[in-house]
């Protein structure tokens, strides 16, 4: 690490790379790959029902967004999308007349978990990964109780169609899932918040130093109870999305907290906060749904795939971390 | 990175060498075909009390005077078949209250060790009269069912033991048998030529295993073209997303087996939201999946490995405290298929989707509502 090369200017194609996020980047390859096998992910008809079966990710990691960037962690994201859809079933009892206010019912648990955990953090001082991993074991414990260990009841068809309906013969794409218009409206609302209000940017600044940012005079613990409530208001669409696409089951949430900090750390977001983009999060969770779709189609063995799929975040995260060093 | 991926590859190929050479037994294949053809003895409409044949035991030296202080220690409540089959087996304990003393359970969470630590409780306890086990894992679990067996008459059901130890043993017919029934009755109705997906849930579990392998050997016999066998974690989003793809890359499926019912269901919304017709396909005895049976008319046939089976240890644990004989030290449940035949039978939208319908519950005391029926 000479003077002279840190003081010589970057070529104009080396900042044109820089500027490109990872997350896009990774997920053109991937994508790509995917459409090589198999050439239907090359229409559009193909592309927007990858997108309806990604919805439910690109929602999760874009609320986990909001945390990470303010200097925490949501783990408990996976088993409130477990506890909407079983609770969705129970409440709603497959009548489509119980759906609208079963929505209103949900949104308000999410509403009351995002709470608690903001508060609980904020006011007691708990670290996030420690809050919300119990709360992730309460929410767990909920669901198996509420429903006795087995789903008791079918989510009605309007509610399904949420995640499941496809509108036929639209002009210009061919086809419109539902799922796909929803999710555009929540990314467009995320990224209005975090990138257009004075809330998005005290976010950002309570996640790289809250001390500076309280003595800035932002308001450090209502920003941070609402980061949660983001969080777990996107963990309740997400739910929706995927208990529409595809029904009533124990498993829906297991493991997506994970995949949605994952996703975001792959789009460029630091971990411990200050820094976050809403486009690299969404790249993020294209590229890794890509991936678990990649290795479907290419028929690996299962350990193998966990190993690659173990391999290739490491790397993308590895190369995300170096460009920051080296920008 | 290349040596490393090729490393991974050489562990994985050994990893599932070793798999297949545990899991496919052609004599147990055999056994079990045969047993399926096999016209059970016992009481007429109760299958947990019937048998396929087998010796009787003798428990002269268990006998001793009621009521009695039963222990269940149990591999887990951690799927709806486990939740079902525990339901009737409480209820089979409220049955036969006379008999019964106390009822003990210790739910091992799926746990290797803390079922090993459950049992030997239980053996210290002075507590239980007879121990009933439903093994986690076969290997790990072996060692304590023998030390159990020692002190106390042991009822071991479900997933086995590698030991004589136990009074008895009580299982359906098992995996082969499964794996037969569905692709038999796949390879039969699907068009000359066509081909077939594999939907199964996860490697290494030995019933999963069996059902695979037999399924397998059937398709092969049949010169059915399997186009991929793929794990779906029981999840329904990741079954639904991987039959999409199927039906993507190959245009047309025909038929579908399935090595557990749970996600039937999602396979089959993928063929409906693709406009296509649906497949021959195998499922369980889910309610879910029979009424969207019935409904749609499908060409469809479920295996089952019943869930009335958790009724039998409670009945096998009284006579043998009672001194009366059971069959042992294998006994074999009816395992039956649901057809088009006696479907209307067994469909029944009041209760549960993931409610089994073979649970022989219908005639007990709070059934529907205790079954999350209505």
């Amino acid at each position: 690490m000479s003077a002279t090369a840190a003081h010589t200017a970057p070529s104009a194609a080396l900042r044109f790379v820089r500027g490109i996020n990872v997350g896009v980047a990774i997920f053109l390859v991937l994508y790509g790959t995917i459409a090589v096998l198999q050439p239907s992910y090359f229409e559009v008809e193909g592309f927007l029902n990858f997108l309806r079966r990604a919805a439910p990710l690109i929602i999760l990691a874009c609320g986990q967004l909001f945390v990470i960037a303010g200097g925490g962690f949501d783990l408990s994201m996976g088993s409130l999308v477990t506890l909407t859809v079983l609770g969705g079933s129970m409440l709603a009892g497959g009548n489509p007349e119980n759906t609208w206010w079963t929505i209103g019912v949900l949104y308000l648990i999410g509403l009351g978990v995002g709470l608690v955990n903001g508060l609980v953090v904020t006011l007691l001082k708990v670290p996030s990964i420690i809050a919300t991993l119990g709360m992730l074991l309460s929410l767990n414990g909920a669901a198996l109780m509420w429903s006795g260990g087995a789903p008791r009841g079918y989510l009605p068809e309007n509610f399904r169609a949420l995640g499941r309906l496809v509108y036929r013969e639209v002009p210009v794409t061919g086809i419109m899932p539902l799922s796909v218009i929803i999710l555009i409206g929540f990314v467009a609302l995320a990224a209005w918040l975090l990138h257009a209000t004075v809330f998005g940017r005290q976010v950002l600044a309570v996640g790289d130093n809250p001390r500076a940012a309280e003595l800035a005079g932002v308001p450090v613990g209502a920003t941070r109870v609402l980061v949660f409530v983001i969080s777990a208001l996107s963990a309740v669409t997400a739910g929706i999305l995927l208990g529409g696409f595809a029904g009533v089951s124990t498993a829906v949430g297991q493991g997506l907290e994970l995949q949605a900090i994952a996703a975001c750390v792959i789009g460029g977001a630091q971990l411990l906060g200050g820094r976050a983009s809403v486009t690299g999060a969404v790249a993020g969770s294209l590229s890794l749904f890509a991936l678990f779709t990649l290795l479907n189609l290419m028929g690996l063995p299962q350990p193998l795939r966990e190993t690659v799929q173990g391999l290739i975040l490491i790397a993308a995260v590895a190369s995300s971390a170096w460009r920051m060093r080296r920008a | 990175m290349k040596t490393q991926i090729g490393f991974v590859a050489l562990l994985a190929g050994l990893s599932t060498g070793a798999i297949a050479q545990n899991f496919n037994d052609p004599a147990e294949f055999e056994r079990q075909k045969a047993l399926l053809t096999v016209a059970p003895q016992g009481p007429d409409g109760k299958p947990w009390e019937q048998n396929l044949g087998g010796e009787k035991v003798d428990t002269a030296k268990y006998k001793k005077p009621g009521p009695y202080k039963l222990c269940f220690s149990n591999a887990g409540v951690n799927n709806p078949w486990r939740v079902v089959g525990f339901t009737n087996m409480q209820a089979e304990v409220d049955a036969n209250k006379a008999d019964i003393a106390s009822f003990t359970h210790a739910d091992a969470e799926g746990k290797d060790d803390k079922q090993i630590s459950d049992i030997n409780a239980f053996v210290n306890s002075s507590q239980c009269d007879a121990l009933i086990v439903s093994p986690n894992t076969t290997a790990a679990l072996t060692p304590a069912v023998e030390a159990a067996a020692k002190k106390l008459p042991v009822v071991v059901f479900d997933r086995g033991v590698d030991s004589k130890a136990p009074v008895t043993f009580i299982n359906p017919i098992g995996g082969y048998g499964f794996g037969i029934q569905g692709a038999s009755f796949i390879a039969e109705k699907i068009p000359a030529g066509g081909s077939v997906l594999a939907l199964r849930i996860l490697p290494g579990v030995d019933v999963l295993e069996n059902r695979w392998a037999a399924a397998e050997r059937i398709f092969k016999e049949k010169g059915i073209k399997v186009v991929g066998a793929e794990f779906t974690n029981g999840d329904n989003a990741k079954t639904k997303a991987i039959v999409e793809d199927y039906i993507n890359r190959f245009g047309k499926i025909d038929g579908v087996w399935m090595d557990a019912g749970a996600t039937a269901v999602a396979a089959l919304e993928a063929f409906e939201d693709a406009g296509k017709p649906y497949p021959v396909i195998n499922g369980e005895d889910q309610q879910d999946f029979l009424q969207k049976w019935k409904k749609n008319k499908l060409t469809a046939i479920a295996p089952t490995y019943p869930t009335y089976q958790w009724r039998t240890p409670v009945i096998a644990a009284i006579r043998i405290l009672k001194g009366e004989p059971v069959v042992g030290p294998t006994w074999k449940l009816p395992q039956p298929a649901i057809t088009a035949e006696n479907l209307d039978k067994f469909v029944n939208d009041k209760m549960p989707p993931l409610h089994y319908a073979l649970c022989g519950c219908e005639q007990m005391t709070n059934y529907p509502a205790r079954w999350g029926g209505k």
